[in-house]
């Protein structure tokens, strides 16, 4: 059994509620969701936080799946696995339940939300990648009120984004475009483990020609985790084998990846490239009616 | 289903051998299960242990006054403490020592620095972070092979005498025969290789609740070990209690693979801490503790040479070892074995000669070496062999079963003595080879890999054949500690014809309530469901060394034949008193003793058991009562053996491997319980799966253990191991009473070879022999480039 040391927790009844008790608990004070990144690094103390609050309450208000408009709007408390079944979610961007299928485990997928893991910020979370990708925005709400942020500039760094010690996350939304195709792809050393590396390609097509494009990377290094250089290589071009390799290319060349225990970093720019090339190659197939 | 020979009882169990469902998974599968963490004591305390966070360091001061301030501790212990005892350091269990707490320097990231005596786990835990020690950051050794280096940082200075990393050397074989065969050898192939350092990670960690009554002087230590017998006498002559003022009681116990064999300075410091504070301790480790410092597994470089005709004949071979036994020499095996059964390292071939060394050395690293289900480094001996035949058939150019087949040794060679003195019990090797391949479809499967080849895409085959040595002693050959390889059983019979057998052996899992009930009903005939199985307390246990190594149904499954076919025998007394006739007139049918040629004539050995205990006049000399006590031991190792075949399929783009299929042929002899062999056979496999894919504990160039959590020491899931195909062949051990052999480890021991073979098999348009484990993604894609890894320390920018 592991010890963590000793905090203080709050339940939290409203988003409201949990923005009153940041303010009122100060910096030190977490929010804990579904707790697979939280308690863990708990438990082993390597996050001391003095007060948890906890917002499973807000699981009604904050975790529902819809249109509005033209976005995909997912509440920030929606569980891995809510989104995983969501036929909404692989109707518009399959991108998202060939990310959830390799996220951790079911037992993790039950609980965890998208917004805890967005905003555990780490460098090698899968939905970053797949969200940075498909152009999405986060909405963040403070006493003050709610703004909204690309995802692609929610990242400051591992394990940092921009929202503040008295804000919450409180939604995403995804535009829905025509001509959308998109694919996740990663590598593991085992199943439930980060990435050793991941790609996710979004590619929005009209007339044989891809008219705007997303290439989102994980564990790699890649700044936002994103590729604007491959993103730019696939702009206003027939997606042919020779463009898809020349992204990839890009991709690989683009990023930054350290060597740890999941590999050299040799060998992850080359699986930022291969995974790149796979993604596009499916999502292309899926923009054209295939799977 | 049960085998149609023999009969079932009332609750529909086989009385005897066959296949019936776990008795104790009653309680396991209902979450009834009492395990170490269970034991709740009055007034007990809770220990913690403060780890050093360096691999080498001298300790210049330890500061515990805040920690002692705290409201919630009794105590705190440091080396300094128990030096005053004496307790310091103890002896290891390969007669070296080995720090209870570090007094002069810490030798590993985790060792034991101080321990916190509290009134709650949480309370002892936060004290820890109050302790103050001042640390002298000294040069650590990592490497294995530079430990030898001049100039290298020496590690055990506090040993009289010592003025390197060296430990031991030993060699078995014939080192002048092996080198003539080898001086005339048409084909010499060598290869390096690492088994790399793994861990047993048992489900449930390591822990003691030590309770040492003030009054009568009696310690009653709860611990979760595979050899309670051995540990209390180990206490007794460590700690100078009396030994039969100690009591072992193993609760149940969340698998052990070896973990749970040695002592651990926790288990003394709970001793200690209880006789500090005259209330029950209790310490069980958490994950990170029990993966960065108990026990670990292997961590040999190997460097073999195989010789051979040019169509394949085998000659010789030899090995020489460097052993990383890690800061204190504490391994766990017979005496004499300072590389415990490496030797058996010719594995299940033919040869003229062979030749072994193996030496030992000191690094910052945490002890241990034997354990995880190894067979005293059968393991290690298998993977050599097994994989260097693999390279031989890659050198020959020819089909790695075909140059199997034509090695193997035959059954008439058996009784077999091997060029380093095993003498194998007995084996039909060809068979065992011949139907895995008949399973797998090796004709098709190495066509369908040829077709694939041609389009690009990597198909493997991998063939490992084992021969494991299990069941130590004898106990003239075999001991530990100076106490020898032998196994007391004690069996009574009650009056209502139920029965109790109490063993030295401890289950850690491996379902001995249900077969050693089997074994006892087997021999008398009384139905499994009447037979308590009892093992876990030294005061109403026989004394035995206890379970690993694949002993257990060897040596105390044979002792527990023996006391059965006693009190058989004894019931033939009671019977032909009662029957009124001589004992040659009896026959035994199964459960009960009649007249020969009027078999209506009989009692049973319930009806046996009532006038054993009852007022029947019983002839001159014999005693009533229907009990019986043995002592085996056993004239040789049993020897079990299998043929495995592995298929994997390789990603080319990213180097992922799947493993389709796993085929496992074994041969333990008859098998008591099928569906329990069966589970041993797909755990062992899964370990070994995980072995050759993705389990290592490296570390990186500061000596910082880089394997402390699950997310970092990875375990194979369900997702990484195919649905096994299993086939058996039986051919009993000639010297056992059931004619059985162990089988506890045969997987394991069996299966990491069979994947890297197919792996390497799967690369071979690269070019590539070899390639250590664990053949992760990142190996297995770096290999193909020409860059294997090292994969035992941390990869460097």
């Amino acid at each position: 059994m592991q010890t963590p040391a000793p905090f203080g927790y709050e339940r939290a009844t409203s988003v409201d509620h949990a923005i009153q008790l940041l303010e009122q608990l100060g910096p030190e004070a977490r929010l804990v969701a579904g707790g697979h990144s939280l308690l863990p690094m708990m438990k082993i103390r390597l996050a001391q936080p003095e007060h948890l609050i906890d917002i499973n309450p807000l699981a009604a208000e904050l975790g529902s799946i819809s249109i509005d408009g033209d976005s995909l709007v997912i509440g920030a408390m929606t569980r891995h696995n809510d989104l995983l079944a969501s036929p909404l979610v692989g109707e518009h961007f399959p991108i998202l339940q060939d990310a959830e299928r390799v996220i951790a485990d079911p037992v993790v997928r039950n609980r965890g939300t998208v917004g805890g893991s967005l905003c555990q910020a780490d460098p090698a979370e899968d939905l970053s990648a797949a969200l940075s990708a498909l152009h999405a925005t986060a909405t963040i709400r403070g006493s003050s009120g709610s703004r909204s942020v690309p995802v692609r500039e929610l990242h400051v760094g591992p394990y940092e984004t921009v929202v503040g010690d008295a804000e919450i996350l409180t939604e995403i939304r995804v535009p829905i475009r025509n001509g959308c195709g998109s694919a996740y792809e990663k590598v593991e050393r085992r199943v439930g483990d980060w990435a050793i590396a991941s790609a996710a390609a979004v590619v929005w097509m009209d007339g044989g020609i891809i008219t705007d494009a997303g290439v989102g990377l994980a564990a790699v290094g890649a700044d936002h985790f994103v590729s604007p250089a491959a993103e730019a290589a696939l702009r206003g071009q027939q997606p042919t084998e020779d463009v898809i390799v020349a992204a990839a290319a890009a991709a690989a060349a683009e990023c930054n990846p350290s060597t740890d225990q999941r590999g050299p970093a040799e060998y992850k720019r080359h699986l930022a490239g291969e995974l790149t090339a796979r993604a596009l190659r499916r999502a292309v197939a899926r923009a054209q009616g295939g799977q | 289903m049960t085998d149609t020979a023999v009969p079932t009882s009332a609750a529909g169990n086989p009385i005897g051998f066959g296949r019936m469902l776990r008795k104790e998974d009653v309680r396991f599968v209902r979450g009834k299960g009492h395990y170490i963490d269970d034991v709740n004591l009055p007034g007990m305390l809770h220990g913690a242990i403060l780890r050093s966070p360096h691999a080498h360091a001298r300790i210049i001061s330890i500061d515990t006054s805040a920690a002692e301030a705290h409201p919630k501790v009794h105590a705190v212990i440091t080396g300094a403490v128990l030096d005053t005892l004496g307790l310091a350091w103890m002896p290891t269990m390969s007669y070296d020592t080995q720090a209870v707490l570090a007094t002069d320097k810490v030798r590993f990231h985790g060792q034991e620095v101080a321990f916190v005596i509290a009134d709650d786990r949480y309370s002892a835990r936060d004290a820890l972070e109050l302790i103050d020690v001042d640390y002298e950051v000294l040069d650590p050794v990592m490497d294995a092979k530079r430990a030898l280096d001049d100039g290298a940082p020496i590690i055990r200075d506090d040993k009289d005498g010592q003025t390197d990393n060296h430990i031991f050397d030993w060699e078995a074989g014939d080192a002048a025969a092996t080198d003539a065969v080898f001086a005339s050898a048409e084909v010499i192939v060598k290869q390096e290789m690492l088994y790399p350092r793994s861990h047993p990670a048992p489900m449930e960690t390591c822990g003691t609740v030590a309770d040492m009554n003030p009054l009568s002087g009696k310690l009653t230590l709860y611990s979760n070990t595979q050899a309670p017998h051995a540990h209390r006498t180990v206490y007794a002559m460590v700690a100078g209690l009396p030994e039969h003022q100690i009591q072992v009681i193993c609760p149940d116990i969340g698998g052990g693979f070896g973990n749970k064999v040695p002592i651990y300075p926790g288990y003394v410091c709970s001793i200690v801490g209880s006789i500090v504070t005259k209330r029950p301790v209790k310490w069980v480790e958490d994950r990170s503790e029990n993966l960065m410092s108990t026990g670990f597994a292997r961590d040999y470089h190997m460097k073999g040479e195989i010789a051979a005709t040019k169509d394949g004949k085998i000659l010789g071979l030899k090995v020489d070892v460097l052993a990383d036994h890690g800061a204190f020499n504490a391994t766990a095996q017979p005496t004499k074995y300072p590389a415990g059964f490496f030797h058996i390292f010719t594995g299940s071939y033919d040869y003229g000669a062979a030749h072994c060394k193996v030496s030992g050395v000191y690094t910052n690293k945490a002890p241990g070496g034997v354990a995880y289900a190894c067979s005293f480094r059968v393991t290690e001996a298998v993977y050599l062999v097994e994989r260097i035949v693999d390279c031989l058939a890659d050198e020959l150019g020819m089909d790695p079963a075909e140059l199997r087949m034509k090695n193997l040794l035959r059954p008439e060679q058996f009784p077999y003595t091997t060029p380093t003195g095993w003498e194998y019990d007995s084996g039909d090797y060809p068979r065992a080879l011949q139907l895995a391949l008949d399973i797998a479809g090796y004709a098709d499967l190495r066509k369908e890999q040829a077709d694939k080849r041609e389009r690009g895409e990597l198909m493997g085959i991998g063939i490992s054949f084992f021969t494991e040595g299990v069941g130590a002693g004898p106990r003239k050959h075999m001991d530990i500690l100076g106490l020898g390889m032998a196994d007391g059983c004690d069996l009574r019979i009650h009056p209502t014809g139920k029965a109790q057998i109490r063993l030295s052996v401890q289950s850690q899992g491996q379902g001995h309530e249900t077969t050693f009930a089997q074994i006892v009903a087997h021999e008398l005939g009384i139905p499994p469901e009447d037979i308590q199985v009892i093992n876990g307390d030294t005061d109403n246990t026989p004394f035995g060394l206890g379970t690993y190594g694949s002993r257990s149904t060897p040596v105390s499954g044979a002792a527990a034949a023996v006391v059965s076919q006693r009190v058989r025998e004894k019931a033939k007394i009671i019977a032909a008193t009662a029957l009124e006739c001589s004992v040659d007139d009896l026959e035994w049918e199964l459960g009960r003793w009649q007249v020969k040629g009027d078999p209506d004539q009989g009692k049973t050995i319930q009806e046996l058991a009532l006038l054993a205990h009852s007022n029947l006049e019983l002839p001159e000399g014999v005693e009533g009562h229907l009990d019986a006590q043995a002592v085996y031991n056993p004239p040789n190792l049993t020897y079990p053996f299998g043929a495995y075949i592995c298929v994997v399929d390789v990603d080319p783009g990213t180097g992922h491997v799947q493993v389709r299929r796993f085929i496992a042929v074994d041969d333990c002899g008859p098998r008591i319980n099928p569906m329990i062999v069966e589970g041993q056979v797909h755990g062992g496999l899964v370990d070994g799966i995980g072995m050759a894919l993705m389990e290592v504990i490296a570390f990186d160039k500061d000596g910082t253990n880089l394997g402390g959590s699950y997310m970092d020491y990875l375990l194979p899931t369900p997702m990484e191991v195919p649905s096994f195909e299993l086939g058996e062949t039986v051919t009993p051990s000639p010297h056992h009473p059931l004619g059985v052999k162990g089988v506890g480890e045969s997987a394991t021991v069996g299966s990491p070879a069979a994947v890297v073979n197919a792996v390497v098999d799967a690369l071979k348009p690269y070019n590539i022999r070899h390639a250590d484990m664990p053949l992760t993604p990142a190996q297995v894609w770096m290999t193909m480039q020409g860059k294997t890894l090292r994969t035992d320390l941390a990869f460097e920018d």
